[in-house]
């Protein structure tokens, strides 16, 4: 199993490098100087220009850039916000805590709709349960994030007026009140954002319970005589698992839109918003270390789901 | 040999309808009546968007501020947003906006993930894995921030080129497009590696077929049906990417109201104008669904291993 890690370990910096190639390419494409500010500004003599530039390495050849870039990223020199004047990498650290957070509490939301329902589907197939169970899924799974939002808000904070829609991470009450209130301004983020990934999972789990429920091992414990709940955990659940586990990793870079676009709805300050307010204030630094922190959220998210699969599957970590 | 030929020859007696392919295949699509109603559903949105702005002719920027924020009436069907303009024309005007913007991604993204798909599975070794490397990344990149990010760089030059709302549509069917392409190339490349080794391939090939001829008209043909199912999807998912787009304010300028658009607008509106949000949100919502059910239907349809 250590080895297993190690070389997955290995195969995920590669892609990490391609991301940070990919981001670099970007900033490097785009158009527009740095310096356009200063080369209008008949107060800074062209000389001095021409000085700064060379003195911040933007005439060395784009390779030496590239590195120069990745250099700095590596030991965690970000820069500084251009509206806030704080450290990019400060500014970060506040707010992954609560992406995470979100993210992690709808995937568990996701994982309890979507294990039962997916695999009652399949154990029996085109019933009337199947049917509407698919046919709800395939709607909610059409449903776009914001557009959940948008309507809980109206059903729960406007109309019924039950649940506050505006994520404050200052609550002035303390103790139990507090957590009842963190919870409570939680409930239709975490709930929007579960939904979503909850449908588009049940379909996946049915499909995969559905190919291994017909295999031989299926029938031969069965005709062991095991009772039918203990077939299904034990010997169909763990085997449909396997096939589960990395369609839910390739829809990890879903997952984080859904979590930008639900942050945006309630005002979560997550990292999600603070890209989207980057982008309205045009704050360069601040929109890459974000971009590349959803990145590297990305990759370890499938570093995750890749040692699941060797924990669930021993074949794959033999390999 | 004699004694198969009675057998043949009553079977022969019998009337036996025989389908085109593309017979068979629409056979097998009305099976699934969800998707067959849904197909209906996308035919009457599509036909409102493109016919409906010549029967309800309102402008979709005539400010009415004796008539703001109303909920639906005779006048105005989907009601009026905070400046009065009727809503149900600029639904109609932006339903044209979004579904040109879905089907040009989707175009997009289907050219490139067939070309990525079928250099991959006709060439083996480096060329293959590297370009299955570049899939690989490209399907854990990010999207949503990625697509964020090229907006705020490339959304001005764009804009001086193609003028303002050229521009955006332009970036927009260029980033959703770029984003879509993964799993197009990632099944032709599949459906190549099994279809190449095929006898009728084989034949072409001895036939002295040059190598573009046997991708062209002998491999790429049998290989359309996941990538039209595909493809299906993807105009699905580049709706979302849009509205979504438009939704957080970084789409569609607010002269051409996209439904995403649309919503992002009425967001700030909830307790007064629910209208407003709802009528496009389940624009969305439907026109998503029924492609979702239309592409489920056609895998039924065009990828015979999946029928049960």
């Amino acid at each position: 199993m250590g080895g297993f890690i190690l070389r997955r370990l290995a195969l995920a910096l590669p892609s990490l490098l391609g991301i940070s190639v990919v981001l670099f390419t970007v900033l490097a494409l785009a158009p527009g100087d740095p310096f356009a500010e200063l080369a209008t500004n008949s107060n800074v003599p062209p000389e001095v220009r021409v000085h700064l530039r060379a003195s911040l390495g933007l005439d060395d050849p784009v390779a030496l850039r590239y590195l120069h870039w990745l250099w700095a990223l590596l030991h965690g020199d970000w820069g500084f916000s251009f509206i806030s004047r704080i450290d990019v990498t400060t500014l970060i650290w506040q707010r992954v805590p609560v992406t995470l957070g979100l993210i992690g509490s709808s995937q568990l939301l996701a994982l309890a709709i979507a294990l039962p329902v997916g695999t009652l589907s399949a154990v029996r197939p085109y019933s009337w349960f199947d049917r509407i169970a698919s046919t709800i899924a395939l709607a909610g799974f059409s449903l776009p994030t914001f557009f959940t939002g948008i309507l809980l808000i109206l059903v729960f904070s406007i109309k019924l007026d039950w649940l506050p829609f505006v994520y404050r991470s200052d609550v002035e009450m303390t103790g139990w009140r507090a957590v009842v209130e963190h919870v409570r301004q939680a409930i239709m983020p975490v709930v929007v954002l579960g939904l979503f990934q909850g449908a588009g999972w049940t379909r996946y789990v049915r499909s995969a319970v559905l190919d291994v429920i017909r295999l031989d091992h299926v029938t031969t414990a069965r005709s062991k005589g095991l009772p039918e709940h203990r077939v299904i955990t034990r010997h169909v659940l763990r085997n449909a698992l396997i096939p589960v586990v990395t369609l839910v990793a390739l829809q990890m870079p879903t997952v984080f839109g859904g979590a930008i676009v639900t942050e945006q709805i309630f005002r979560i300050p997550g990292i999600g918003s603070l890209l989207i307010d980057a982008i309205l204030r045009n704050d360069t630094p601040v929109i890459m270390g974000v971009t590349f922190v959803f990145s590297v959220l990305v990759i370890v998210f499938n570093l995750v789901a890749d040692l699941l699969y060797g924990l669930l599957d021993p074949r794959i970590a033999l390999r | 040999m004699d004694s198969s030929t009675p057998a043949s020859r009553s079977a022969d007696t019998r009337p036996v309808r025989v389908l085109s392919p593309w017979g068979e295949a629409w056979r097998r699509f009305r099976r699934h009546r969800m998707a067959t109603a849904s197909l209906g559903v996308l035919g009457l949105l599509v036909a409102a968007v493109v016919l409906g702005p010549l029967a309800w002719r309102v402008p979709i920027d005539a400010i009415d501020f004796s008539a703001t924020t109303q909920g639906p009436s005779a006048a105005h069907p989907f009601g009026t947003d905070d400046l009065g303009q009727d809503l149900l024309a600029r639904m109609l005007y932006g339903g044209r906006i979004s579904l040109a913007v879905a089907l040009a991604a989707m175009a997009m993204a289907v050219l490139v993930g067939v070309t990525v798909g079928a250099l991959a599975g006709i060439s083996k070794g480096p060329v293959d894995a590297a370009l299955m490397w570049l899939t690989d990344l490209f399907l854990s990149l990010p999207q949503l921030p990625l697509l964020l990010l090229l907006i705020y760089l490339f959304r001005e030059p764009l804009k001086a080129v193609f003028g303002p709302e050229g521009g955006v549509f332009v970036l927009i069917v260029l980033v959703i497009g770029c984003f879509g392409w993964m799993q197009v190339a990632r099944l032709v490349r599949a459906q190549f590696f099994s279809l190449r080794e095929k006898e009728f391939v084989e034949a072409a090939r001895a036939l002295g077929a040059t190598p573009l001829r046997v991708v062209w008209r002998h491999i790429l043909p049998n290989a359309l049906g996941p990538v039209i199912v595909a493809g299906t999807i993807n105009v699905a998912a580049a709706i979302i990417a849009e509205s979504t787009l438009s939704f957080l304010g970084l789409g569609f300028p607010p002269d051409i109201p996209t439904w995403g658009r649309l919503l992002f607008d009425s967001k700030d509106h909830l307790d007064i104008a629910a209208h407003w949000a709802l009528f496009p949100g389940a624009a969305i919502f439907l026109t998503v669904m029924a492609i979702n059910f239309v592409g489920d239907g056609l895998r039924d349809a065009l990828d015979p291993r999946r029928v049960m």
